[in-house]
Protein backbone atom coordinates (compact mmCIF):
# COMPACT_ATOMS: atom_id res chain seq x y z
CA UNK A 1 0.00 0.00 0.00
CA UNK A 2 1.63 3.22 -1.09
CA UNK A 3 -0.46 6.18 -2.03
CA UNK A 4 0.57 9.76 -2.60
CA UNK A 5 -1.72 12.54 -1.47
CA UNK A 6 -1.58 16.27 -2.15
CA UNK A 7 -3.39 18.33 0.48
CA UNK A 8 -4.24 21.92 -0.53
CA UNK A 9 -0.87 22.49 -2.15
CA UNK A 10 -0.16 26.01 -3.33
CA UNK A 11 3.04 27.37 -4.74
CA UNK A 12 3.92 31.02 -5.18
CA UNK A 13 7.21 32.49 -6.37
CA UNK A 14 8.22 36.04 -5.63
CA UNK A 15 9.60 37.77 -8.73
CA UNK A 16 10.56 41.31 -9.56
CA UNK A 17 7.21 41.89 -11.22
CA UNK A 18 5.27 40.66 -8.25
CA UNK A 19 4.22 37.25 -7.09
CA UNK A 20 3.73 34.41 -9.55
CA UNK A 21 1.11 31.91 -8.51
CA UNK A 22 2.25 28.62 -9.98
CA UNK A 23 -0.06 26.22 -8.18
CA UNK A 24 -3.30 26.80 -6.35
CA UNK A 25 -5.43 24.47 -4.23
CA UNK A 26 -4.09 21.21 -5.52
CA UNK A 27 -5.70 18.32 -3.70
CA UNK A 28 -5.53 14.88 -5.20
CA UNK A 29 -4.81 11.34 -4.16
CA UNK A 30 -3.12 8.72 -6.26
CA UNK A 31 -4.03 5.40 -4.67
CA UNK A 32 -1.71 2.43 -4.48
CA UNK A 33 -0.74 1.03 -7.87
CA UNK A 34 -2.52 3.69 -9.90
CA UNK A 35 -1.00 5.25 -13.00
CA UNK A 36 -2.01 8.90 -12.86
CA UNK A 37 -1.22 11.34 -15.65
CA UNK A 38 -1.16 15.09 -15.37
CA UNK A 39 -1.64 17.08 -18.56
CA UNK A 40 -2.00 20.76 -19.10
CA UNK A 41 -0.81 23.70 -21.19
CA UNK A 42 2.87 24.50 -20.98
CA UNK A 43 3.80 26.67 -18.05
CA UNK A 44 0.82 25.49 -15.98
CA UNK A 45 3.00 24.24 -13.16
CA UNK A 46 2.93 20.49 -13.94
CA UNK A 47 6.63 20.13 -13.32
CA UNK A 48 6.46 22.23 -10.17
CA UNK A 49 3.80 19.87 -8.89
CA UNK A 50 6.11 16.94 -9.47
CA UNK A 51 9.03 18.68 -7.81
CA UNK A 52 6.82 19.34 -4.80
CA UNK A 53 5.96 15.63 -4.71
CA UNK A 54 9.63 14.73 -4.92
CA UNK A 55 10.36 17.07 -2.02
CA UNK A 56 12.76 19.09 -4.15
CA UNK A 57 10.81 22.29 -3.54
CA UNK A 58 8.73 23.20 -0.52
CA UNK A 59 5.19 24.33 -1.29
CA UNK A 60 4.07 27.70 -0.01
CA UNK A 61 0.97 26.08 1.44
CA UNK A 62 -0.24 22.56 1.97
CA UNK A 63 1.64 19.31 2.07
CA UNK A 64 2.34 16.05 0.30
CA UNK A 65 1.87 12.76 2.11
CA UNK A 66 3.19 9.39 1.06
CA UNK A 67 1.30 6.69 2.98
CA UNK A 68 0.29 9.36 5.43
CA UNK A 69 3.85 10.44 6.11
CA UNK A 70 4.87 14.00 5.35
CA UNK A 71 7.13 14.10 2.28
CA UNK A 72 8.91 17.42 2.71
CA UNK A 73 12.36 16.38 1.55
CA UNK A 74 13.54 14.10 -1.23
CA UNK A 75 13.88 10.44 -0.41
CA UNK A 76 14.32 7.06 -2.06
CA UNK A 77 10.62 6.28 -1.57
CA UNK A 78 9.84 8.65 -4.46
CA UNK A 79 11.93 7.89 -7.54
CA UNK A 80 12.11 10.52 -10.23
CA UNK A 81 12.72 10.42 -13.97
CA UNK A 82 13.44 13.67 -15.82
CA UNK A 83 13.05 14.55 -19.47
CA UNK A 84 16.76 15.32 -19.69
CA UNK A 85 17.71 11.74 -18.61
CA UNK A 86 20.28 13.21 -16.18
CA UNK A 87 22.47 10.13 -16.29
CA UNK A 88 25.91 10.35 -14.77
CA UNK A 89 28.25 10.45 -17.77
CA UNK A 90 31.23 9.14 -15.77
CA UNK A 91 29.43 5.94 -14.72
CA UNK A 92 28.75 2.94 -16.92
CA UNK A 93 25.17 1.94 -17.65
CA UNK A 94 25.36 -0.70 -14.94
CA UNK A 95 26.77 1.66 -12.33
CA UNK A 96 24.22 4.32 -13.22
CA UNK A 97 21.47 1.81 -12.54
CA UNK A 98 23.13 0.74 -9.30
CA UNK A 99 23.61 4.29 -8.05
CA UNK A 100 20.73 4.26 -5.57
CA UNK A 101 21.66 0.81 -4.29
CA UNK A 102 25.26 1.86 -3.85
CA UNK A 103 24.18 4.93 -1.87
CA UNK A 104 22.03 2.69 0.28
CA UNK A 105 24.98 0.37 0.93
CA UNK A 106 23.55 -2.72 -0.77
CA UNK A 107 26.28 -5.38 -1.06
CA UNK A 108 27.82 -5.78 -4.49
CA UNK A 109 26.49 -9.23 -5.45
CA UNK A 110 22.95 -8.09 -4.75
CA UNK A 111 23.50 -4.87 -6.71
CA UNK A 112 24.82 -6.79 -9.68
CA UNK A 113 21.90 -9.22 -9.54
CA UNK A 114 19.35 -6.40 -9.60
CA UNK A 115 21.07 -4.32 -12.24
CA UNK A 116 21.54 -7.24 -14.61
CA UNK A 117 17.88 -8.11 -14.27
CA UNK A 118 16.89 -4.54 -15.09
CA UNK A 119 19.36 -4.40 -17.97
CA UNK A 120 17.67 -7.45 -19.47
CA UNK A 121 14.19 -6.10 -18.80
CA UNK A 122 15.04 -2.73 -20.34
CA UNK A 123 16.57 -4.36 -23.42
CA UNK A 124 19.98 -2.89 -22.70
CA UNK A 125 21.82 -6.21 -23.04
CA UNK A 126 25.42 -5.75 -24.11
CA UNK A 127 25.53 -2.14 -22.91
CA UNK A 128 26.23 -2.74 -19.22
CA UNK A 129 29.77 -1.44 -19.50
CA UNK A 130 28.99 1.36 -21.97
CA UNK A 131 29.11 5.01 -20.99
CA UNK A 132 25.97 7.10 -21.55
CA UNK A 133 27.62 8.97 -24.43
CA UNK A 134 27.36 5.79 -26.51
CA UNK A 135 23.58 5.51 -26.05
CA UNK A 136 20.65 6.83 -28.07
CA UNK A 137 18.04 9.02 -26.40
CA UNK A 138 15.63 6.12 -25.93
CA UNK A 139 18.33 3.96 -24.39
CA UNK A 140 19.40 6.76 -22.06
CA UNK A 141 15.86 7.12 -20.82
CA UNK A 142 15.59 3.35 -20.31
CA UNK A 143 18.70 3.55 -18.13
CA UNK A 144 17.17 6.44 -16.20
CA UNK A 145 13.96 4.47 -15.62
CA UNK A 146 15.95 1.40 -14.59
CA UNK A 147 17.94 3.55 -12.19
CA UNK A 148 14.72 4.77 -10.57
CA UNK A 149 13.22 1.25 -10.44
CA UNK A 150 16.36 -0.34 -8.99
CA UNK A 151 15.71 1.60 -5.82
CA UNK A 152 12.26 0.01 -5.53
CA UNK A 153 10.48 3.33 -4.82
CA UNK A 154 6.93 3.41 -3.53
CA UNK A 155 6.00 6.13 -5.98
CA UNK A 156 7.49 6.83 -9.40
CA UNK A 157 7.44 10.47 -10.48
CA UNK A 158 7.99 11.05 -14.19
CA UNK A 159 8.44 14.53 -15.65
CA UNK A 160 7.76 14.38 -19.40
CA UNK A 161 10.21 11.49 -19.65
CA UNK A 162 9.65 10.91 -23.36
CA UNK A 163 9.38 14.57 -24.35
CA UNK A 164 12.80 14.69 -25.99
CA UNK A 165 12.38 11.49 -28.01
CA UNK A 166 11.28 11.15 -31.62
CA UNK A 167 7.74 9.92 -32.27
CA UNK A 168 8.69 6.30 -33.07
CA UNK A 169 10.97 5.88 -30.08
CA UNK A 170 8.35 7.48 -27.88
CA UNK A 171 5.76 4.86 -28.89
CA UNK A 172 8.15 2.05 -28.10
CA UNK A 173 8.97 3.59 -24.75
CA UNK A 174 5.28 3.99 -23.93
CA UNK A 175 4.69 0.31 -24.62
CA UNK A 176 7.71 -0.64 -22.55
CA UNK A 177 6.51 1.53 -19.67
CA UNK A 178 3.00 0.13 -19.69
CA UNK A 179 4.49 -3.40 -19.63
CA UNK A 180 6.72 -2.44 -16.75
CA UNK A 181 3.81 -0.99 -14.85
CA UNK A 182 1.85 -4.18 -15.47
CA UNK A 183 4.75 -6.05 -13.90
CA UNK A 184 5.64 -3.85 -10.92
CA UNK A 185 2.31 -2.10 -10.24
CA UNK A 186 4.00 0.99 -8.89
CA UNK A 187 2.07 4.11 -8.04
CA UNK A 188 3.00 6.46 -10.87
CA UNK A 189 2.55 10.19 -11.27
CA UNK A 190 3.32 11.02 -14.89
CA UNK A 191 3.47 14.55 -16.26
CA UNK A 192 3.12 15.07 -20.01
CA UNK A 193 1.70 17.45 -22.57
CA UNK A 194 1.11 14.60 -25.02
CA UNK A 195 -2.58 13.75 -24.80
CA UNK A 196 -2.33 10.37 -26.54
CA UNK A 197 0.46 9.41 -24.21
CA UNK A 198 -1.65 10.27 -21.16
CA UNK A 199 -4.62 8.26 -22.42
CA UNK A 200 -2.51 5.29 -23.45
CA UNK A 201 -0.67 5.06 -20.14
CA UNK A 202 -3.00 6.42 -17.48
CA UNK A 203 -5.74 5.05 -15.28
CA UNK A 204 -6.75 8.58 -14.59
CA UNK A 205 -5.92 11.92 -16.18
CA UNK A 206 -5.77 15.18 -14.28
CA UNK A 207 -6.12 18.15 -16.56
CA UNK A 208 -4.59 21.30 -15.16
CA UNK A 209 -5.63 24.87 -15.77
CA UNK A 210 -3.48 27.66 -17.01
CA UNK A 211 -1.49 29.51 -14.37
CA UNK A 212 -2.19 29.48 -11.52
CA UNK A 213 -2.31 25.73 -12.02
CA UNK A 214 -5.35 24.04 -10.57
CA UNK A 215 -6.83 20.63 -11.26
CA UNK A 216 -9.62 21.49 -13.63
CA UNK A 217 -10.94 18.09 -14.66
CA UNK A 218 -10.36 14.53 -13.59
CA UNK A 219 -10.97 11.91 -16.22
CA UNK A 220 -10.98 8.16 -15.64
CA UNK A 221 -9.51 6.22 -18.54
CA UNK A 222 -11.67 3.14 -18.88
CA UNK A 223 -9.60 1.39 -21.53
CA UNK A 224 -8.92 -2.22 -20.58
CA UNK A 225 -5.53 -3.42 -19.38
CA UNK A 226 -3.07 -4.57 -20.44
CA UNK A 227 -2.93 -1.75 -22.95
CA UNK A 228 -1.72 -2.44 -26.46
CA UNK A 229 -0.95 -0.05 -29.20
CA UNK A 230 -3.88 -0.98 -31.42
CA UNK A 231 -6.15 0.70 -28.85
CA UNK A 232 -4.85 4.07 -29.98
CA UNK A 233 -6.85 3.66 -33.18
CA UNK A 234 -10.03 2.57 -31.35
CA UNK A 235 -13.21 4.59 -31.00
CA UNK A 236 -13.13 4.79 -27.18
CA UNK A 237 -9.62 6.21 -27.44
CA UNK A 238 -10.84 8.82 -29.92
CA UNK A 239 -13.69 9.84 -27.59
CA UNK A 240 -11.37 10.25 -24.65
CA UNK A 241 -8.95 12.20 -26.81
CA UNK A 242 -11.58 14.68 -27.96
CA UNK A 243 -12.68 15.22 -24.36
CA UNK A 244 -9.16 16.00 -23.24
CA UNK A 245 -8.39 18.09 -26.31
CA UNK A 246 -11.52 20.18 -25.71
CA UNK A 247 -10.56 21.05 -22.15
CA UNK A 248 -6.91 21.67 -22.96
CA UNK A 249 -7.74 23.84 -25.93
CA UNK A 250 -9.91 26.06 -23.78
CA UNK A 251 -7.10 26.38 -21.27
CA UNK A 252 -4.48 27.10 -23.90
CA UNK A 253 -6.65 29.85 -25.33
CA UNK A 254 -6.90 31.39 -21.87
CA UNK A 255 -3.14 31.20 -21.59
CA UNK A 256 -2.68 33.05 -24.89
CA UNK A 257 -5.23 35.68 -23.88
CA UNK A 258 -3.64 36.32 -20.51
CA UNK A 259 -0.25 36.66 -22.20
CA UNK A 260 -1.72 39.19 -24.60
CA UNK A 261 -3.35 41.06 -21.74
CA UNK A 262 -0.01 41.27 -19.96
CA UNK A 263 1.82 42.53 -23.04
CA UNK B 1 28.83 13.82 -43.80
CA UNK B 2 30.34 14.46 -47.16
CA UNK B 3 27.27 15.66 -49.04
CA UNK B 4 25.70 18.88 -47.86
CA UNK B 5 24.01 19.78 -51.11
CA UNK B 6 20.48 18.38 -51.36
CA UNK B 7 20.53 15.24 -53.47
CA UNK B 8 18.02 16.43 -56.03
CA UNK B 9 19.81 19.69 -56.63
CA UNK B 10 23.18 17.98 -56.93
CA UNK B 11 21.76 15.49 -59.40
CA UNK B 12 20.33 18.25 -61.57
CA UNK B 13 23.56 20.18 -61.62
CA UNK B 14 25.41 17.24 -63.12
CA UNK B 15 25.02 15.86 -66.61
CA UNK B 16 23.91 12.24 -66.58
CA UNK B 17 26.60 9.68 -67.26
CA UNK B 18 30.27 10.27 -66.52
CA UNK B 19 32.02 12.15 -63.70
CA UNK B 20 29.37 11.35 -61.16
CA UNK B 21 31.39 11.63 -57.96
CA UNK B 22 33.58 14.56 -58.91
CA UNK B 23 32.80 17.91 -57.46
CA UNK B 24 34.47 21.23 -58.10
CA UNK B 25 37.53 22.14 -56.05
CA UNK B 26 35.77 25.23 -54.76
CA UNK B 27 32.81 23.25 -53.56
CA UNK B 28 35.00 20.63 -51.93
CA UNK B 29 37.29 22.97 -50.06
CA UNK B 30 35.34 26.17 -49.56
CA UNK B 31 31.94 25.07 -48.36
CA UNK B 32 31.56 26.56 -44.87
CA UNK B 33 32.11 24.02 -42.08
CA UNK B 34 32.48 21.18 -44.59
CA UNK B 35 35.04 18.55 -43.56
CA UNK B 36 38.03 18.07 -45.86
CA UNK B 37 40.14 14.91 -46.28
CA UNK B 38 42.44 14.15 -43.35
CA UNK B 39 45.65 14.12 -45.35
CA UNK B 40 44.82 17.62 -46.61
CA UNK B 41 44.32 18.77 -43.01
CA UNK B 42 47.69 17.30 -42.13
CA UNK B 43 49.40 18.72 -45.20
CA UNK B 44 48.06 22.24 -44.58
CA UNK B 45 49.26 22.08 -40.97
CA UNK B 46 52.79 21.17 -42.04
CA UNK B 47 52.57 23.64 -44.91
CA UNK B 48 52.03 26.62 -42.60
CA UNK B 49 55.34 25.84 -40.85
CA UNK B 50 57.08 25.49 -44.20
CA UNK B 51 55.74 28.88 -45.27
CA UNK B 52 56.89 30.50 -42.02
CA UNK B 53 60.37 29.00 -42.27
CA UNK B 54 60.67 29.93 -45.94
CA UNK B 55 59.65 33.56 -45.45
CA UNK B 56 61.93 33.78 -42.42
CA UNK B 57 64.88 32.44 -44.46
CA UNK B 58 64.08 34.76 -47.33
CA UNK B 59 63.88 37.75 -45.00
CA UNK B 60 67.22 36.89 -43.41
CA UNK B 61 68.84 36.61 -46.85
CA UNK B 62 67.38 39.94 -47.98
CA UNK B 63 68.09 41.87 -44.80
CA UNK B 64 71.42 40.14 -44.32
CA UNK B 65 71.97 41.16 -40.72
CA UNK B 66 72.59 38.73 -37.86
CA UNK B 67 71.16 41.24 -35.44
CA UNK B 68 67.93 42.21 -37.22
CA UNK B 69 67.20 38.96 -39.03
CA UNK B 70 69.15 35.94 -37.86
CA UNK B 71 68.51 33.01 -40.19
CA UNK B 72 66.72 29.83 -39.03
CA UNK B 73 70.01 27.97 -39.37
CA UNK B 74 71.81 30.45 -37.15
CA UNK B 75 69.06 30.25 -34.50
CA UNK B 76 69.33 26.47 -34.62
CA UNK B 77 73.13 26.52 -34.12
CA UNK B 78 72.76 29.02 -31.28
CA UNK B 79 70.16 26.82 -29.68
CA UNK B 80 72.47 23.81 -29.76
CA UNK B 81 75.29 26.00 -28.45
CA UNK B 82 73.04 27.35 -25.67
CA UNK B 83 72.24 23.86 -24.52
CA UNK B 84 75.78 22.51 -24.77
CA UNK B 85 77.84 25.46 -23.55
CA UNK B 86 75.62 28.12 -21.98
CA UNK B 87 73.80 25.90 -19.45
CA UNK B 88 70.51 26.96 -21.01
CA UNK B 89 68.89 23.77 -19.74
CA UNK B 90 69.53 24.89 -16.19
CA UNK B 91 67.62 28.10 -16.99
CA UNK B 92 64.82 26.01 -18.45
CA UNK B 93 64.87 23.95 -15.28
CA UNK B 94 64.60 27.02 -13.06
CA UNK B 95 61.72 28.44 -15.06
CA UNK B 96 59.90 25.10 -15.12
CA UNK B 97 60.37 24.72 -11.38
CA UNK B 98 58.87 28.17 -10.78
CA UNK B 99 55.99 27.52 -13.15
CA UNK B 100 55.13 24.20 -11.58
CA UNK B 101 55.50 25.56 -8.05
CA UNK B 102 53.51 28.74 -8.59
CA UNK B 103 50.91 27.00 -10.66
CA UNK B 104 50.40 24.18 -8.17
CA UNK B 105 50.00 26.59 -5.27
CA UNK B 106 47.48 28.63 -7.26
CA UNK B 107 45.57 25.55 -8.45
CA UNK B 108 45.43 23.94 -5.01
CA UNK B 109 43.86 27.12 -3.67
CA UNK B 110 41.73 28.13 -6.65
CA UNK B 111 40.01 24.83 -7.46
CA UNK B 112 38.45 24.20 -4.02
CA UNK B 113 37.48 27.84 -3.59
CA UNK B 114 36.00 27.95 -7.10
CA UNK B 115 33.98 24.80 -6.45
CA UNK B 116 32.68 26.24 -3.19
CA UNK B 117 31.81 29.53 -4.87
CA UNK B 118 29.99 27.69 -7.64
CA UNK B 119 27.90 25.68 -5.23
CA UNK B 120 27.22 27.97 -2.29
CA UNK B 121 25.77 31.38 -2.85
CA UNK B 122 27.06 32.45 0.56
CA UNK B 123 30.64 31.82 -0.48
CA UNK B 124 30.15 33.30 -3.94
CA UNK B 125 28.59 36.54 -2.68
CA UNK B 126 31.51 37.05 -0.32
CA UNK B 127 34.45 36.26 -2.62
CA UNK B 128 33.30 37.17 -6.11
CA UNK B 129 33.34 40.99 -5.94
CA UNK B 130 36.99 41.37 -4.83
CA UNK B 131 38.21 38.56 -7.11
CA UNK B 132 36.42 40.05 -10.08
CA UNK B 133 38.09 43.36 -9.29
CA UNK B 134 41.60 42.03 -8.76
CA UNK B 135 41.53 39.90 -11.87
CA UNK B 136 41.59 43.04 -13.99
CA UNK B 137 44.85 44.10 -12.38
CA UNK B 138 47.67 42.70 -14.52
CA UNK B 139 49.94 40.36 -12.56
CA UNK B 140 52.98 42.04 -14.11
CA UNK B 141 52.00 45.37 -12.55
CA UNK B 142 52.50 43.81 -9.13
CA UNK B 143 56.15 42.93 -9.82
CA UNK B 144 57.72 46.24 -8.63
CA UNK B 145 55.53 46.20 -5.55
CA UNK B 146 56.49 42.62 -4.75
CA UNK B 147 60.18 43.39 -5.22
CA UNK B 148 59.77 46.29 -2.81
CA UNK B 149 57.94 44.20 -0.24
CA UNK B 150 59.66 40.82 -0.39
CA UNK B 151 62.76 41.29 -2.49
CA UNK B 152 64.13 39.36 -5.43
CA UNK B 153 63.98 35.79 -4.17
CA UNK B 154 61.96 32.85 -5.47
CA UNK B 155 58.90 33.83 -3.46
CA UNK B 156 58.51 36.90 -5.60
CA UNK B 157 58.29 34.80 -8.82
CA UNK B 158 55.92 32.32 -7.28
CA UNK B 159 53.63 35.09 -6.09
CA UNK B 160 53.57 36.73 -9.52
CA UNK B 161 52.49 33.44 -11.09
CA UNK B 162 50.03 32.93 -8.28
CA UNK B 163 48.43 36.34 -8.86
CA UNK B 164 48.26 35.69 -12.59
CA UNK B 165 46.69 32.26 -12.28
CA UNK B 166 44.69 32.20 -9.07
CA UNK B 167 42.13 34.92 -9.73
CA UNK B 168 41.36 33.76 -13.27
CA UNK B 169 41.20 30.11 -12.34
CA UNK B 170 38.88 30.67 -9.39
CA UNK B 171 36.30 32.31 -11.61
CA UNK B 172 36.61 29.66 -14.33
CA UNK B 173 36.14 26.85 -11.81
CA UNK B 174 33.24 28.72 -10.25
CA UNK B 175 31.49 28.87 -13.61
CA UNK B 176 32.11 25.18 -14.20
CA UNK B 177 30.64 24.30 -10.81
CA UNK B 178 27.73 26.61 -11.40
CA UNK B 179 26.91 24.89 -14.70
CA UNK B 180 26.44 21.42 -13.18
CA UNK B 181 22.78 20.76 -14.00
CA UNK B 182 20.46 20.90 -10.98
CA UNK B 183 18.65 17.83 -12.23
CA UNK B 184 21.81 15.76 -11.95
CA UNK B 185 21.92 16.58 -8.25
CA UNK B 186 18.16 16.28 -7.79
CA UNK B 187 18.14 12.77 -9.23
CA UNK B 188 20.73 11.77 -6.64
CA UNK B 189 18.56 13.16 -3.84
CA UNK B 190 15.54 11.21 -5.07
CA UNK B 191 17.75 8.10 -5.12
CA UNK B 192 18.36 8.57 -1.43
CA UNK B 193 21.77 10.26 -1.44
CA UNK B 194 22.61 12.57 1.44
CA UNK B 195 23.89 16.08 0.73
CA UNK B 196 27.44 14.96 1.41
CA UNK B 197 27.11 12.00 -0.98
CA UNK B 198 25.57 14.22 -3.63
CA UNK B 199 28.57 16.48 -3.24
CA UNK B 200 31.34 13.92 -3.66
CA UNK B 201 29.60 11.27 -5.74
CA UNK B 202 27.85 13.59 -8.21
CA UNK B 203 28.89 17.21 -7.96
CA UNK B 204 32.67 16.69 -7.86
CA UNK B 205 32.93 14.10 -10.64
CA UNK B 206 30.63 16.25 -12.78
CA UNK B 207 33.15 19.11 -12.63
CA UNK B 208 36.44 17.18 -13.03
CA UNK B 209 36.88 17.09 -16.84
CA UNK B 210 36.23 20.79 -17.27
CA UNK B 211 38.42 21.69 -14.30
CA UNK B 212 41.33 19.90 -15.96
CA UNK B 213 40.59 21.87 -19.14
CA UNK B 214 40.68 25.09 -17.15
CA UNK B 215 44.03 24.09 -15.63
CA UNK B 216 45.38 23.50 -19.10
CA UNK B 217 44.35 26.94 -20.29
CA UNK B 218 45.65 28.83 -17.25
CA UNK B 219 48.95 26.92 -17.38
CA UNK B 220 49.68 28.76 -20.63
CA UNK B 221 49.08 32.13 -19.00
CA UNK B 222 51.44 31.24 -16.18
CA UNK B 223 54.36 31.23 -18.65
CA UNK B 224 53.67 34.81 -19.70
CA UNK B 225 53.75 36.12 -16.15
CA UNK B 226 56.84 34.15 -15.25
CA UNK B 227 58.90 35.40 -18.17
CA UNK B 228 57.97 39.00 -17.36
CA UNK B 229 58.96 38.45 -13.74
CA UNK B 230 62.26 36.89 -14.78
CA UNK B 231 63.07 39.65 -17.24
CA UNK B 232 62.51 42.24 -14.55
CA UNK B 233 64.54 40.54 -11.89
CA UNK B 234 66.20 37.17 -11.93
CA UNK B 235 69.62 35.59 -11.87
CA UNK B 236 68.46 32.45 -13.62
CA UNK B 237 65.59 31.32 -15.80
CA UNK B 238 64.62 31.69 -19.44
CA UNK B 239 63.51 35.27 -18.88
CA UNK B 240 66.84 36.34 -17.46
CA UNK B 241 68.62 34.48 -20.26
CA UNK B 242 66.61 36.55 -22.73
CA UNK B 243 67.56 39.77 -20.93
CA UNK B 244 71.27 38.90 -20.92
CA UNK B 245 71.11 37.99 -24.62
CA UNK B 246 69.62 41.38 -25.34
CA UNK B 247 72.58 43.10 -23.66
CA UNK B 248 74.92 41.20 -25.97
CA UNK B 249 72.75 41.96 -29.01
CA UNK B 250 72.12 38.25 -29.58
CA UNK B 251 68.66 38.24 -31.19
CA UNK B 252 69.32 34.67 -32.38
CA UNK B 253 69.51 33.47 -28.78
CA UNK B 254 66.40 35.41 -27.83
CA UNK B 255 64.46 33.80 -30.66
CA UNK B 256 65.78 30.35 -29.73
CA UNK B 257 64.69 30.93 -26.11
CA UNK B 258 61.22 32.08 -27.14
CA UNK B 259 60.80 29.04 -29.39
CA UNK B 260 61.87 26.85 -26.46
CA UNK B 261 59.04 28.29 -24.36
CA UNK B 262 56.63 27.50 -27.19
CA UNK B 263 57.84 23.92 -27.29
CA UNK B 264 57.56 23.57 -23.50
CA UNK B 265 54.03 24.88 -23.77
CA UNK B 266 53.15 22.36 -26.45
CA UNK B 267 54.59 19.52 -24.37
CA UNK B 268 52.67 20.51 -21.22
CA UNK B 269 49.51 20.85 -23.27
CA UNK B 270 49.96 17.43 -24.85
CA UNK B 271 50.66 15.83 -21.46
CA UNK B 272 47.55 17.34 -19.86
CA UNK B 273 45.46 16.42 -22.93
CA UNK B 274 46.70 12.82 -22.69
CA UNK B 275 45.87 12.69 -18.98
CA UNK B 276 42.44 14.08 -19.82
CA UNK B 277 41.80 11.33 -22.37
CA UNK B 278 42.94 8.60 -20.00
CA UNK B 279 41.13 9.91 -16.94
CA UNK B 280 37.85 10.90 -18.59
CA UNK B 281 37.13 8.41 -21.39
CA UNK B 282 33.42 9.12 -20.98
CA UNK B 283 33.54 12.75 -22.10
CA UNK B 284 31.84 13.37 -25.42
CA UNK B 285 34.35 14.64 -27.94
CA UNK B 286 33.25 17.96 -29.36
CA UNK B 287 35.66 17.56 -32.30
CA UNK B 288 39.30 18.34 -31.74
Amino acid sequence: MSEIRFVDVAMRFPTRRGEVRALEQISLTVPDGQFACIVGPSGCGKSTLLNVAAGLVTPTEGEVLVDGKLADSPGPDRGMVFQSYSLYPWLSVQRNIEFGLEVKGTPKPERTRQSSELIRLMKLDGFAEAYPKALSGGMKQRVAIARALANDPQVLLMDEPFGALDALTRQIMQELLTDLWQRYRKTVLFVTHDIDEAIFLGDVIYIMTNRPGRIRTTLAVDLPRPRTFDMVGGSRFAELRSQVVGVIHEESMKAVESELARA
Amino acid sequence: MSERVPVTQAALARPPGGQRRRRGLLRTYLTPKQAIPRRIVFGLGIGSFVVILASWSLASVLINSDLFAPSPARVWTSWVDMILHRSFLSDVGWSSFRIIGGFLIAAVMAVPLGLLMGSFEVVRSFFQPPINFIRYMPASAFIPLLILLIGLDENEKLIVIWIGVFFQLVLMVMDIAHRVPDEMLNVAYTLGASRWKVFYKVFLPATFPEVVDALRITMGWAWTYLIVAEIVSAERGIGSFILVSERYLRSDRIIAAIITIGILGLITDAVIAAIHRRAFPYVEKVHA
